[in-house]
């Protein structure tokens, strides 16, 4: 037993040493496909329509991203996954993206074994209740019955603002956000607090929307975006470069419909590297001169993608806010490419 | 010998190649998140528990609160199934009937959609904590729970009411064999006195949201045993059923001849024989129950699964290590009542016919 003792790792390392290292794009490309981990259905987001295709943001980004390495936003197939599940199905090569709404924490980070590779939105956490309670603020909770989602940093930033605010509260925790809503539905609790995106997009689902108040107060800071597996840079790159092309073509004012006019005659060459005619952005990355171009032809530009989804074109009518470009008050901030 | 070693030789081998990959995928490992500070809440919990204690602690309220739930629906499953599956033996039709619809249904239904029947007819039946139903004004009624009064204990007032329960049964024996004595209202009149000085009674009142005061009994728990139980008791009714129709057809006619009456029948004759059958079954519905009280998770009932493999397992995110102890913990529990089963079962076995 004493030699096995020694013998047993060494074999263990020399037998399997590493996880598989193969390139996540060699993957895709030999497969032909990509695999998205998204929600299992927040409007505006990631939600199934009724063809059964996802639509919303998150989903979006994946099709971009499908595009600019597989070259069709067509190649993707999502997985919906729960909180729990998502980042052991990313750390194992389940999935290539996770695009489903998740925060950016400092633990996911750095002892998850994954990348974040942006921030796609900017949220926080809010709360929700019914207008006849007639609460207004948050902090008229203290004993409160909060319905929650298991297993995000929801649950946390809850109990940080209460104890820091000296109230109690009943914590509700489901796995589901459907079971949430229809506990929060049934009475069992005052309030319902999630990111404040998802209260908006959760409250299109209740029968008279108008009926719940979503509170002023915003709790913590939830940098949503999309992480991919740590330890494949190049893939890595990809990822967070076709989220910086999103952002970069609307400050550059390139649009789905006139991308086409622009890739033919602009001389400004912020726009010429960008659709590839000048300078080798793409070539950097691993791929070919157009990679911006098809990102934007699938999905438009960052602003595009926000007010169709979440803002003025969707149901939810979200305010840009913190969403706006860094020029025009907001956070989002894509470095040049050059 | 050989097998022994190559067996353990290929866990451990096992073991250190996971925690290589682990660490070269750059995945934390290790029990050390244990000791640290849970940071979240949980709403029903036998022990002390809030923000600032350990991730630790929160697996023993998810482990005690796991046990809860099996305990009392064990309890209650076995004593609805006794009576069901003797119920479909019944000469009243009405109540054999019954008994067969209640068997055919519910154990044809699935468990988890059960579940969610009860946890929100529950909740949609009930009013809001406003409009609660309130009987005689200490037991309130709500679709945030039953509450209902409870006694509170100051510190070292434990061994004292330990005490007096102690002498409250030895007064109960005194009673049932010598009738009301002297001896007995004293003890009595002692327990009352004990009671009154180390414990009050806080009753529950309504304030702000909801009530605070007395204890409560979450819907979450109440839906949870209902169709934990109620399940469990349609498979426990047909093992009951099974058992007495395995008593030969001689020994009912024995007991007939002897004029024993339905209910000694039954009593001393049917079912001690009837056990024999029932038991070694009884210990796989047990079993069944305990593990499926963790589809608790899906609707808001702390357990272990809920509390520890879900929300320690998205702050920590050690997949590996918390699944790994949860299933320790189930097999550990499982092999527990089988163990004891076990132990009953030699006591029903037929002498000389159970090794």
């Amino acid at each position: 037993m004493q030699i096995l003792r020694y013998l047993v790792p060494f074999l263990g390392v020399a037998l399997f040493g590493t996880a598989s290292s193969a390139g996540t794009l060699d993957t895709i490309k030999e497969k032909g496909w990509l695999t998205c981990g998204v929600s299992q259905g927040l409007p505006g987001f990631s939600a199934p329509d009724s063809k059964g295709s996802w639509v919303g943001i998150d989903a979006d980004f994946c099709r971009a991203v499908a595009a600019v390495a597989l070259g069709s936003p067509d190649k993707v197939k999502f997985r919906p996954l729960s909180t729990k599940e998502a980042f052991t199905a990313l750390q194992f090569g389940e999935i290539h993206i996770l695009s489903r709404n998740v925060t950016w924490t400092q633990t996911r980070d750095s002892a998850l074994g994954v990348n974040f590779a942006g921030i796609l939105y900017y949220d926080g956490q809010g709360f929700m209740v019914r207008r006849k309670l007639g609460v207004k603020s948050a902090r008229e909770l203290d004993g409160a019955a909060v319905c929650v989602n298991s297993g995000s940093t929801t649950e946390l930033n809850l109990s940080d603002y209460f104890r820091t605010h000296g109230m109690k509260y009943t914590p509700v925790v489901f796995e589901k956000s459907d079971e949430v809503l229809s506990a929060y539905r049934a009475g069992r609790c005052d309030v319902f607090s999630t990111d404040q995106s998802g209260l908006y997009a959760q409250r299109l689902k209740l029968p008279k929307a108008k009926d719940h108040l979503i509170l002023p107060e915003i709790i913590s800071k939830e940098p949503l975006g999309p992480a991919v597996r740590q330890g494949d840079d190049k893939w890595f790159n990809i990822v967070r470069w076709t989220l910086f092309a999103l952002v970069g073509a609307e400050e550059l004012g390139i649009t789905k419909s006139n991308i086409e006019a622009l890739t033919q005659k602009t001389s400004n060459p912020a726009i010429r590297r960008f659709v590839g005619t000048e300078g080798k952005a793409g070539a950097n990355l691993g791929l070919d001169p157009e990679w911006a171009v098809r990102a934007i032809k699938a999905v438009g530009n960052y602003g595009e993608l926000f007010e169709k989804h979440l803002g003025k074109d969707s149901r939810l009518k979200i305010s840009r806010d913190l969403n706006r470009l860094w020029n025009k008050g907001g956070l989002h901030y894509a470095p040049p490419i050059r | 010998m050989v097998a022994v070693a190559v067996v353990i030789a290929g866990a451990v081998w096992l073991f250190g190649n996971t925690l290589d990959n682990l660490a070269n995928r750059g995945i934390a490992s290790g029990f050390s998140f244990l000791k640290s500070t849970a940071g979240f809440g949980i709403s029903t919990s036998l022990i002390d528990f809030s923000e600032a204690s350990s991730i630790g602690r929160a697996f023993w309220v998810g482990l005690l609160n796991t046990l809860l739930v099996s305990a009392i629906s064990v309890v209650l499953a076995t004593i609805l199934g006794f009576a069901i599956g003797i119920a479909r033996f019944s000469k009243n039709w009405l109540l054999g009937r019954v008994a067969t619809v209640y068997v055919e249904t519910l154990r044809n239904i699935p468990l988890l959609l059960q579940i969610f029947f009860w946890y929100f007819a529950v909740l949609r039946a009930l009013p809001g904590p406003r409009q609660s139903y309130d009987l005689a004004g200490w037991f309130f009624l709500n679709n945030r729970g039953f509450y209902i009064p409870k006694l509170e204990i100051i510190d070292g007032g434990g061994w004292v009411l330990l005490g007096a329960v102690v002498m409250a049964f030895l007064a109960f024996w005194q009673c049932r064999h010598k009738g009301i004595s002297r001896s007995c209202a004293g003890l009595a009149v002692l327990l009352f006195i004990s009671l009154l000085a180390v414990g009050s009674v806080s009753v529950p009142a309504l304030t702000g949201f909801n009530f605070t005061g007395g204890t409560v009994l979450s819907p979450e728990l109440v839906a949870l045993v209902i169709a934990l139980s109620s399940y469990t008791a349609a498979f426990i009714a047909e093992i009951v059923r099974a058992g007495v129709q395995s008593v030969p057809r001689g020994q009912i006619e024995a007991a007939d001849a002897l004029s024993l009456p339905d209910k000694d029948r039954m009593r001393f004759v049917v079912i001690p024989q009837a056990l024999r059958v029932i038991v070694p079954l009884l210990t796989n519905q047990y079993l069944n129950l305990t593990k499926n009280s963790s589809l608790a998770a899906a609707i808001a009932f702390p357990d272990l699964v809920s509390v520890f493999a879900g929300t320690v397992l998205n702050i920590t995110g050690q997949a590996i290590e918390i699944i790994g102890i949860t299933m320790a913990v189930y097999l550990t529990i499982s092999l527990t009542i089988a163990f004891s089963m076990n132990i009953f079962n030699r006591t029903t076995a037929m002498r000389g016919l159970s090794s």
